[in-house]
């Protein structure tokens, strides 16, 4: 019997379609379908000019905007050769860890939904809010914040801003360890994440997975270790791996990242110096091309961009992470519970807005 | 007094004033109908008719009060889960009590909404399952009695239903059965998972339920709920039988569908399990139901094992059952905000291979203590 999981259903985080054929309870093959969400973001770029684009990279994932937004600002770069400012790399940097955590708790919300612990979803939510209102005094809004800008950031970081963030790290480092509590306290959340969701080392490389679910297969890849960009060579921090490949390994990756996120922006805000936030870019491309790569919350971001000399782009290409994890969906589905569908994709961090783009 | 002769005295009254006014209309009309108003005014004043009605006002009394804690347990449900989740609660309906008349807003507004059947489902047991479903579910009710003096009696000197307990938990065992009649009914690939998933958990959790509370029936020596509470004066039972006691709540928590065990209607995997075709009112019964179960289950765990309604004697007894029984409602409340929910085959290897040996081992505690003559 074939179970239409989506396009309307709550295990879907968004709108896509997961077709499973069960024999009873056991899944015998599944079918994901993107594309409900297309909005033909790579072609509307062609029509706007390089700044104009910024705010719709924001909209390429509700998740984790900021990161999309700064890749795009880092292909515009390479494509112009515009160099940076330090103190705006610093930003940066600490802007994007911050989006990690809130991308990360966001997951582990709907992840607790997902798997039926009320709780769960409204006390990482309510963490989150932390982050957001950081975010909001920052930049003014709170999930799509067009912050970055081509050769900078928008504007320097608002009065008591550190004092704020260091606070908000200290609170939040304490609630990491009650949620350690509240999830693996609970021995019913092991039994639903212990051995659930297997992706071997060697599947998961062939599939082109990244992100938290490359790592938790035990692949020792970050873009932020392996290639360094922005200011991440200063930075001291660890990639955390694990070597269990399933849903359990999955959690324990985020969660770790998170932590880790919590000393890199430490660093930030220690290390950043003073200076220019933003330099003025050239209005017009020159004929040639940009590429940037980042770590994304999800997994590796890239983007593509042609320019042809005149003040919009020839072409933009994205490369979503999640489309390509999506695609490794049956290959960990097969063999498991219908009730650990939601595991699985839960556990996979969906975001449609990027996949579909 | 107890209930059943305040009932008695108002049924005997109102009959008394019904037979003046039927004799009176016996007289004034033609001779010929005299006999038969004679007959059936005797028949009205007879003793066998009057404790019949009796009981059925007794049966009404004891179900209204119920309902209404039920709707307690509805706010009680709201606003300890706000609680948990940080935020308030239902406040703003009823603002001077707490927000409790949030359930009659909720309630009417269920009521107006239109009522859809599936084109393609099987009209007959989609119209018929929730009736099933709150019909038993209030079946339950009506055996539980609150006090030794309020609850259904069959005569005067207050001597309850024969084998009470073991009536409710036969009414508490027909849940599956419209369960399963909803989900195949609504023609739903969800619903009919919900309701494979619902029939399976209740019956493997029957099991294991009715053997602890076969250890109580065995220690006290009877099947009716005031001879059962009689013999935890001394000690609640929850303390020699505390592995059956703890069985009996996760048993209970199966049977009634609270998160850990609500795979039924698992709201990620199943959209909303067995209820996902229900719409307005109809939904309304089964998520009334659900908590009238609750409820249920909270009476059954007080009577059973919490020492019924003995408490000290500064509160009424029994209002000395409801706080049992609201303590237990919220426990459980709190178990489902807590835990995630587990798997089935999980849930079917606790119910079998867990619970099933402890009950035994349970049961056995339980023969050792009578065999001791402690009981």
């Amino acid at each position: 019997m074939w179970i239409n999981m989506g396009p309307q259903h709550p295990m879907t985080h968004g709108l896509w379609n997961l077709r499973v054929k069960v024999d009873g309870e056991t899944i015998v093959d599944a079918q994901p379908e993107v594309g409900y969400l297309h909005r033909g973001i790579e072609k509307l770029c062609e029509g706007k000019t390089y700044p104009q684009i910024i705010p719709l990279a924001d909209r390429l994932c509700y998740g984790s905007s900021l990161t999309w937004s700064h890749l795009y600002c880092m292909a515009v770069e390479d494509l112009m050769n515009v160099e940076v400012p330090e103190r705006a790399e610093y930003i940066r940097v600490l802007t994007i860890e911050m989006q990690r955590i809130v991308s990360h708790l966001m997951w582990l919300a709907a992840y607790a939904g997902d798997l039926g612990l009320g709780v769960g979803f409204v006390y990482t939510m309510r963490e989150r809010e932390v982050f957001l209102d950081l975010f909001q005094a920052l930049t003014g809004a709170r999930i799509t914040y067009n912050f970055p800008r081509i050769g900078g950031v928008a504007h320097d970081l608002p009065p008591n801003f550190e004092r704020d963030t260091l606070r908000a790290i200290s609170y939040f480092e304490g609630r990491l360890k009650e949620y350690e509590d509240l999830f693996e306290g609970s021995k019913i959340f092991m039994m639903r994440n212990v051995g659930v969701g297997i992706l071997k080392k060697e599947d998961a490389i062939n599939m082109g997975v990244t992100g938290p679910t490359l790592r938790a297969s035990g692949v020792s890849y970050d873009l932020r270790k392996d290639r360094p960009y922005s200011v991440y060579e200063e930075m001291n921090f660890n990639v955390v791996t694990h070597k269990d490949c399933d849903c359990y390994a999955r959690y324990r990756v985020r969660m770790d990242e998170m932590w880790e996120s919590c000393q890199i922006m430490k660093q930030a805000l220690k290390k950043m110096p003073k200076g220019k936030v933003r330099i003025v870019s050239p209005r017009n491309a020159p004929v040639g091309t940009g590429l940037a790569r980042v770590e994304d919350p999800r997994g590796e971001g890239m983007m593509y961009i042609v320019g042809d000399g005149t003040d919009k782009p020839y072409r933009v290409k994205i490369r979503s992470p999640i489309f390509v994890t999506v695609s490794a969906a049956p290959k960990i589905l097969i063999g498991y519970k219908v009730a650990d569908v939601v595991a699985i994709m839960g556990g996979l961090d969906m975001c449609i807005g990027e996949t579909d783009r | 007094m107890n209930l059943f002769e305040f009932c008695y005295g108002i049924i005997h009254w109102l009959v008394d004033l019904i037979n003046h006014l039927w004799y009176w209309l016996g007289d004034v009309l033609p001779w010929w109908f005299g006999d038969f108003f004679d007959a059936v005014g005797n028949f009205a004043a007879s003793q066998g008719h009057m404790a019949v009605m009796t009981i059925f006002l007794e049966v009404v009394i004891v179900v209204v009060i119920a309902l209404i804690n039920v709707l307690n347990f509805i706010w009680i449900f709201r606003k300890f889960m706000g609680r948990m989740f940080d935020f308030y609660g239902p406040y703003y309906v009823g603002y001077r009590i707490g927000g409790w008349l949030q359930n009659l807003a909720d309630g009417i507004k269920l009521f107006v909404k239109e009522i859809i059947v599936p084109a393609k489902a099987d009209k007959m047991g989609y119209l018929l399952a929730p009736i099933i479903y709150i019909g038993s579910s209030i079946l339950i009710l009506a055996t539980i009695p609150f006090s030794e003096n309020f609850g259904v009696a069959t005569n005067e000197s207050g001597s309850y239903v024969p084998a009470g307990a073991l009536f409710a938990l036969a009414a508490f065992a027909i849940a599956p059965f419209s369960i399963l009649l909803a989900g195949w009914a609504s023609n739903n690939k969800y619903t009919l998972i919900g309701g494979m998933r619902s029939a399976a958990q209740m019956m493997s959790y029957e099991i294991p339920l009715l053997m602890t509370v076969a250890s109580v029936f065995l220690l006290a020596g009877s099947y009716g709920f005031v001879d059962i509470v009689d013999a935890q004066h001394d000690i609640w039972f929850a303390f020699p039988l505390f592995i059956g006691f703890l069985i009996f709540l996760v048993c209970l928590a199966a049977e009634v569908e609270i998160i850990p065990f609500d795979l039924p209607e698992a709201e990620a995997e199943l959209v909303e399990g067995w209820t996902t075709e229900y719409g307005g009112m109809r939904f309304g019964l089964f998520y009334f139901t659900t908590t009238i179960r609750s409820y249920a289950g909270g009476a059954l765990a007080t009577a059973l094992f919490l020492g019924g309604w003995h408490g000290p004697a500064l509160i009424p007894d029994e209002i000395w059952f409801l706080i049992k029984a609201y303590i237990v409602y919220t426990i459980f409340q709190w178990m489902t905000w807590s835990l995630p929910r587990v798997r089935v085959d999980q849930m079917l290897g606790i119910g079998w291979k867990r619970l099933l040996p402890l009950a035994v081992i349970n049961l056995m505690i339980a023969v050792a203590l009578k065999s001791m003559g402690w009981f």
